[in-house]
């Protein structure tokens, strides 16, 4: 499998570690209320058969935490953008 | 018919042309008490226990593909209990004696081999960490050595003892642990659980789960609906798409483990050893292969096959181990699809679904529970509450705190 | 005994000859041969005995697909089991065995087993051997497993080296026979960077074994002349000896090439084999196709052959099979077979052509159409004739079988599609697979040569507009399938390798094993060294006949690397033994090896164990090492910590939310102990962060964790908090550490600091300084413990570190400085109680380690919310305490688990384990931390220890974890 690291360019999978789907956002909120929100957030996952997002670190290369999307059925890549990048769009749409 | 030497001898008379089928192919019923999902070894446990154990009858198993075309047929056949933590020290002993049993139970050879499970260890630390282990087993009286770097060497000449990166501190041995012909225990559960008026349905994929007033209707399937009253989902490597046909949400994550095999071989290994400074394990099957591997691929994947980074990872950690193994040849490699939960461990739970069961988390040790899944998730189904020995595998237990994490790598599958 | 060698052709190089010997015999051949061609112009056709009924067995193909003729070559730790006779390149001197026999091949006791074949049909393993239970391991097993497997591995090291190689390239071509060579000329002349990879010797593919016409000369010749043109071409790279195995994800491709397994041994320096991962922007298949055998009574008998494989034999290698050949053919290529034998001066007796018509031209030999062999009659001596459905006995010795071409499909399957049956080709041809890999020539199901000329002239071309293909001969190709003899009463092999018959498919369908998944289980058709290349679909068209389905709808077994089995040195390359990871080492190395250090793998780290004298065994050079420093001074090498520097506006804050405690109130110079949970509220690393400026702190973290704390930093910002206005690296590697512990720490310290008294005031306990030390090597030193010893740790840049130490080393000479290592440490660390590796391993809480206190209420940080889970604020839950025998003479062992003074063992019962021991050479006794459940209450509670692994059952006392100067008195001394 070969990853294109906005970085340092196409990269072999063997240079990156996978974390897992890259939706869920880290809560907010303190309150005890928010527990549930907690729970989703570190335990729950999506695991599609098809397109998922998911955090990549390119720990062998620039160690850029990366946003993966990529097909679990068929291994295809078909885009790939810092976490950075996706964490501040996902933060103005939020703001 | 009973399968026996005798049954043999007389079939050899006629040829073999007379032998029963193992099991039938029926059409589905429109509707049944208990349909499980998943014709994997799991599900057809899980059947055959109902059946012989609750004395229910009135079952189907749907399995999308041919019958044991999942895990169960593309594992690396090891089986073990040597777990510690208390949610699962006592389950998988209780496998290993149904293990024991099992042949006899079901009338079927499944080569049960307990030729000893060896973990090797190469530092201090690890060498604590499996004291603790075994001494968690012994003191509930299930089996297990503590070998030093020369009983390690007695018992395996062949292994790097002179110039190994890591060198072997030692190891901890379970002799109950061993292997299995993997395909003959699907096998022997579909025939048993056949023959105890089980419906084995191939080639059914279920593709919605109906739910009436939080209550399990039915399942849609490419062969019609199929009503029923409680519904089993043990479709490990396929459990979080499945139990989202039911509108829930998984702590587990699929990944692919590669195994391989090589060609056959006089016997060279004699049992099965892990390797403990790199990801390697191997045993040799009864037919000669060296039946062997490590670890996940590391990313999500449904696809059974893997990238060659890990296959080269694993077989340098075997010639690490066993040097004589550079000549040899791998055979054929595959791949197999592993629900890996947050903690390294299973869930046999009822879910918020009225009738609705699940098993499912398997990660990749699934197999040698084979036994006391199906016995336990029947149990659960049977009487709609876990037995003593599955309670701890909840699915509420992460949201609770009161995870089964062996291995201590907390929520991120892809580490345990 | 009689040559087979023919007068003419082949090539070999006739006026050289090799010495080689098969099963103790000497033989002669020459230059060119494999074994097999070797063995066959010997007049040898016997060359192994099966998986289970220990048949007689010569070859039956010439090249990779090869299931009989397997053999054991070398010796030694080169023993090389299973190896195909039909690819072993012959050189001199070369020892071959014959396998799965005994006592010889030509006596096979194991052949017993046939008498009672009625019986070992497919699965009947799974029926029996089940009574009495105890009998399956004692007995049945042992007998199953000395019985079963092929050849007797080596049991030492390998000598020879393997090497490991990356390619990139825009088309890599498979295969070198005319598709293969049109496709590479294409895009070679278009200026793309082509790589041309083939299994064989030599390139050329089929035209090195067929007599083929191409552009008005002989095939070979033309062959020979494209590959000289490629070979010249800077832009291609030619592989020979090159087997690519599978097809990955990317387009990557593995291949082996096996460098040096035409010599007896490989040259000094050069590897056996090397690994290649190509990576390809484009790929073309053109891996030929696979004559299949027909399904006949006595199929195996040696001296029956595939008829292409003969032809091979007789073209390429001038050896003849036999003097007398029948060929069996459903299809036009057999004739091929018989024309080239006849021309080569043997006696084709007849083609027995099992279709009614048959138009190929049969050079006058006799054609009996219609008719099928039902029986070959023979053994291990050879073919005695062939008897004909119906009537009629041929006499002959040699059968040449062709049951069609299926095309080699294999490495386009490789991601889970499946092949297409095709009903015209009586074969499955390849999947649709997209344009980045495709097959070409007789690999896509084209049979004629010009098809194979053009499709590959047109794969390899990126514009289509491709060079003029050459005009050539073709050889019409029908045919009319023919899959089992049912006639035969004799076995008739489906998978020769693994004697299934095929009498065995249909029992398989009987008994429910309809699925041709089910079949290859139950069957073990498919599943030999061959991976079914020669039977599989005969095994299909078996099956389908017997469940009613159409070939199409039974479909073919999933295919899956290796499309022929790889050597694990090779996929290991030069990673094994010493090499098998890469070993770190401390800049503090040498200086400790000086020292007389042991040392100890720590992860990839080598550290410091203990310093030895006078023939100190490790116990007692430790516990020297403790009374030294804590009674006068130390010096250890904790370089391996790991270091990551942080800078920033927002460093303060982004550590806060790092750490359950605060670091953003922490003053300029000074230290503190941090804690770092995990999100889900688990304890994850500890560490002691220094503050050397307003934006700048210097983060330390336990040696174990150094890089995934750094990847989780790294994690913690991009992705959740990318706002925050902080860097961070890690400078674990740039900076030697060494800890200075003991009374007289400071003193030492102090001769070598440049320009700063060191006084409780200048540097009172947690002072954190950049200063620089032995005349302005710029340095930090930080005034923390870990021994509970009045101690410091300085850091200096790598490359000056082994000079600090040598210079402590001396200063600290009059004050009776002497290194400790990790062990030391470690006795001094478990005699304070604090936590380490044991404890924080990852499913302790703060809490449970006594450290719910650091846990700060005020703000966010990673793992706040999931530590206030039920589960991990349960008071039950086991929590860290001391632990000390009664009888101070008793050794506690690490892992033991422990009970109430008065339960039995059983782990409802247990009460936890104990984590860490040492001995305390300060308190004479061995001393432990365990974690214990509500372990805080309970000191002075008296539990049993158990530790059943050893035998050791003793009694223990709960106690505070601090166990030795809990006023830490010598902290501030």
């Amino acid at each position: 499998m070969l990853i294109k690291c906005p970085h340092c360019g196409t990269r072999p999978v063997e240079e990156f570690v996978f974390l897992g789907d890259a939706k869920p956002e880290r809560p907010a909120s303190l309150d005890p209320s928010a527990m549930d929100q907690w729970y989703d957030y570190v335990f729950l996952r999506d695991n599609p058969r098809g397109r998922i997002a998911e955090y990549a670190h390119h720990a062998g290369g620039c160690r850029s935490w990366l946003v993966v999307e990529r097909d679990t059925a068929t291994h295809d890549v078909h885009s790939c953008v810092t976490a950075r990048q996706w964490a501040l769009a996902r933060k103005e749409t939020a703001g | 018919m009973k399968y026996s030497l005798f049954s043999l001898l007389k079939h050899s008379f006629s040829h073999h042309a007379n032998w029963p089928p193992a099991w039938r192919e029926p059409e589905p019923k429109k509707a049944y008490d208990i349909v499980i999902v998943g014709g994997g070894g799991h599900g057809l446990a899980t059947a055959y226990y109902l059946a012989k154990e609750h004395g229910l009858k009135n079952i189907a198993v749907l399995e999308k593909s041919w019958l044991g075309s999942g895990n169960i047929g593309r594992n690396t056949t090891i089986i073990r209990s040597n777990y510690m933590l208390p949610g699962n020290n006592p389950f998988y002993e209780w496998s290993m004696k149904l293990w024991e049993g099992l042949e006899q139970d079901f009338n079927f050879n499944a080569m049960v081999s307990q030729r000893g499970v060896l973990n090797l260890c190469h530092t201090d630390a690890q060498y604590d960490a499996y004291a603790r282990r075994g001494n968690a087993m012994r003191i509930d009286g299930v089996d297990a050595e503590l070998l030093d770097r020369h009983d390690v060497r007695r018992m395996y000449p062949l292994f790097d003892h002179a110039n190994a990166r890591f060198p072997i501190r030692g190891g901890l041995l379970q002799r109950r642990g061993g292997t299995v012909r993997h395909d003959a225990v699907a096998w022997g559960y579909a025939r048993g659980a056949d023959s105890r008026g089980v419906d084995i349905i191939q080639n059914c994929a279920v593709t919605g789960i109906k739910i009436e007033s939080g209550q399990v209707r039915g399942v849609e399937t490419s062969k019609g609906f199929i009503g029923c009253t409680k519904l089993g989902l043990a479709a490990a490597g396929n459990s979080s798409e499945v139990a989202a046909m039911a509108g829930l949400k998984l702590p587990i994550e699929s990944h692919v483990l590669q195994a391989f095999v090589s060609e056959g071989l006089k016997p060279f290994i004699d049992g099965v050893v892990t390797f403990g400074a790199g990801h390697f394990y191997v045993s040799q099957s009864d037919k000669g292969g060296l039946v062997f591997g490590g670890d996940i691929d590391g990313y999500n994947s449904y696809a059974r096959r893997g990238n060659l980074p890990m296959v080269e990872h694993v077989i340098e950690a075997g010639v690490a181990m066993i040097p004589a193994l550079a000549r040899i040849r791998v055979l054929r490699s595959w791949g197999g699809i592993m629900d890996m939960s947050m903690d390294g461990s299973p869930i046999i739970d009822k879910t918020p679904v009225g009738g609705l069961y699940l098993n499912a988390g398997w990660c990749y040790g699934g197999f040698k529970a084979t036994p006391a899944s199906g016995w336990c998730f029947a149990h659960t189904i049977a009487k709609d509450e876990p037995h003593r020995l599955n309670a701890a595998y909840r699915l509420d237990r992460f949201r609770r705190g009161y995870v089964i994490d062996e291995k201590g790598q907390g929520a991120t599958p892809n580490l345990h | 005994m009689t040559s087979f060698r023919l007068a003419s052709g082949g090539l070999i190089e006739r006026d050289r000859t090799l010495g080689f010997t098969f099963d103790g015999r000497r033989f002669e051949g020459h230059p060119g041969d494999t074994l097999a061609s070797a063995l066959i112009a010997n007049g040898v056709h016997l060359m192994g005995r099966s998986f289970k009924y220990h048949r007689p067995r010569g070859v039956i193909s010439a090249g990779a697909s090869e299931p009989n003729a397997l053999v054991t070559i070398r010796e030694g730790g080169r023993r090389e089991a299973n190896t195909r006779a039909t690819v072993v390149e012959l050189y001199e001197g070369l020892e071959a065995q014959s396998q799965n026999r005994w006592p010889s091949l030509n006596l096979d006791l194991g052949a017993v087993n046939a008498l009672a074949s009625s019986m070992f049909v497919a699965g009947f393993y799974y029926k029996t051997f089940m009574w009495p239970k105890s009998f399956w391991e004692k007995i049945y097993e042992p007998l199953i497993r000395s019985a079963a497997g092929l050849g007797t591995a080596a049991r030492e090291a390998d000598p020879d080296k393997y090497e490991k190689a990356y390619a990139h390239c825009d088309l890599l071509v498979i295969g070198s026979g005319p598709a293969g060579l049109m496709a590479a000329l294409s895009a070679a002349r278009e200026g793309k960077r082509v790589i041309l990879a083939d299994e064989g010797a030599v390139l050329g593919g089929s035209l090195l074994n067929e007599m083929e016409e191409i552009d008005g000369r002989p095939g070979f010749e033309w062959a020979t002349a494209v590959i000289a043109e490629l070979g010249s071409m800077p832009n291609v790279t030619l592989m020979s000896r090159t087997t690519v195995f599978g097809w990955y994800d990317g387009n990557i491709f593995g291949a082996v090439e096996r460098v040096n397994d035409h010599v007896a041994v490989p040259a000094p320096y050069e590897p056996r084999q090397r690994y290649w991962r190509i990576i390809a922007k484009g790929a073309v298949l053109a891996a030929g196709a696979e004559e299949r055998p027909i399904v006949f009574g006595g199929n195996d008998v040696p001296g029956v052959m595939l008829a292409g494989a003969m032809r091979t034999f007789a073209n390429r290698y001038a050896a003849a099979a036999g003097k007398s050949v029948v060929v069996f053919t459903n299809n036009d290529s057999g004739y091929r077979t018989a024309r080239a034998m006849k021309a080569q001066g043997v006696h084709v007796e007849a083609i027995v052509d099992s279709r009614g018509e048959a138009k190929a031209d049969s050079a006058g030999v006799s054609v009996l159409r219609g008719r099928m062999i039902a029986n070959v009659a023979g053994g291990k001596r050879g073919v005695a004739g062939v008897e004909l459905v119906g009537h009629g006995h041929i006499s002959c010795d040699t059968v040449a079988m062709s049951g069609g071409w299926s095309p080699i499909v294999n490495l386009l399957c490789h991601k889970g599609a499946k092949p297409e049956w095709n009903d015209a080709l009586a074969a499955f041809v390849p999947p649709e697979s997209g344009s980045e890999f495709v097959a070409a020539g007789s690999a896509a199901g084209r049979m004629l040569l010009s098809e194979c000329l053009t499709d590959g002239a047109a794969k390899g071309s990126a514009n289509g507009k491709y060079a003029a293909v050459p005009k050539c001969r073709d050889e019409a190709y029908t045919i009319s399938p023919l899959w089992w003899v049912k006639q035969s009463t004799g076995k008739a092999f489906v998978d020769y390798q693994n004697d299934s018959t095929a009498g065995d498919l249909p029992l398989a369908a009987r008994e429910g094993y309809r699925d041709i998944e089910l079949a290859k289980r139950y069957t073990t058709a498919g599943m030999a060294t061959d991976q079914g290349k020669l039977g599989n679909v005969n095994a299909i068209a078996i099956l389908a006949e017997a469940t009613g389905k159409s070939i199409a709808e039974v479909s073919t077994t999933t295919f899956r690397p290796y499309y022929t089995p790889v050597a694990f040195g090779a996929l290991a390359g030069p990673f094994t033994g010493h090499h098998f990871q890469p070993v770190r080492r401390t800049p503090l190395h040498e200086w400790a090896t000086e020292q007389g250090a042991v040392f100890v793998e720590s992860g990839l780290w080598m550290r410091s164990s203990w310093f030895p004298r006078d023939g100190e065994d490790w116990l007692a050079s430790a516990s020297r090492e403790v009374i030294n420093t804590r009674s006068r001074v130390g010096i250890c090498d904790v370089s391996t910590l790991g270091k990551i520097d942080v800078q920033g506006r927002d460093a303060g804050p982004f550590l806060d939310r790092l750490y359950c405690n605060t670091f953003s109130t922490l003053a300029i110079g000074k230290a503190r102990y941090g804690l770092m949970l995990r999100e889900d509220g688990i304890v994850f690393d500890d560490g002691t962060t220094s503050r050397l400026g307003p934006d700048h702190f210097l983060m330390t973290t336990t040696t174990a964790n150094a890089a995934r704390v750094m990847s989780h930093i790294e994690f913690c910002h991009q992705a959740l908090w990318p706002e925050l206005d902080v860097q961070y690296v890690s400078v674990t590697e740039q900076w030697a550490q060494m800890a200075v512990a003991g009374p007289r720490a400071r003193a030492t310290l102090q001769k070598i600091v440049d320009g700063v008294q060191l006084n409780d005031t200048t540097f009172p306990y947690l002072a954190a300084k950049e200063l620089t030390v032995l005349g302005g090597i710029p340095a930090r030193l930080f005034r923390i413990s870990f021994s509970g010893e009045h101690a410091y740790e300085l850091a200096v840049p790598a490359d000056y570190g082994g000079m600090a130490a040598r210079a402590i080393m001396q200063v600290g000479e009059e004050f009776g400085i002497a290194p400790y290592g990790v062990e030391a440490l470690s006795m001094m660390r478990i005699e304070k109680g604090h936590v380490a590796g044991g404890e924080l391993n990852g499913t302790t809480t703060a809490s449970d380690l006594g450290l719910g206190k650091m846990m700060s209420t005020k703000k966010d940080y990673i793992g706040r919310m999931m530590a206030a889970r039920e589960g991990l604020v349960d008071p039950k839950r086991q929590c860290v305490a001391g632990i000390r025998p009664v009888d101070k003479h008793d050794r506690m062992r690490s892992g033991s688990h422990l009970l109430k003074k008065n339960d039995l063992p059983s782990m409802v019962n247990d009460q936890g384990y104990i984590s860490s021991v040492a001995w305390s050479p300060m308190l004479n006794m061995w001393l432990g931390l365990a974690l214990i459940e509500r372990g805080r209450e309970r000191h002075g509670e008296i539990v049993k220890v158990f530790d059943g692994l050893r035998g050791i059952h003793i009694y223990a006392e709960i106690c505070d974890p601090m166990h030795f100067d809990r006023e830490n008195a010598r902290l501030h001394a």
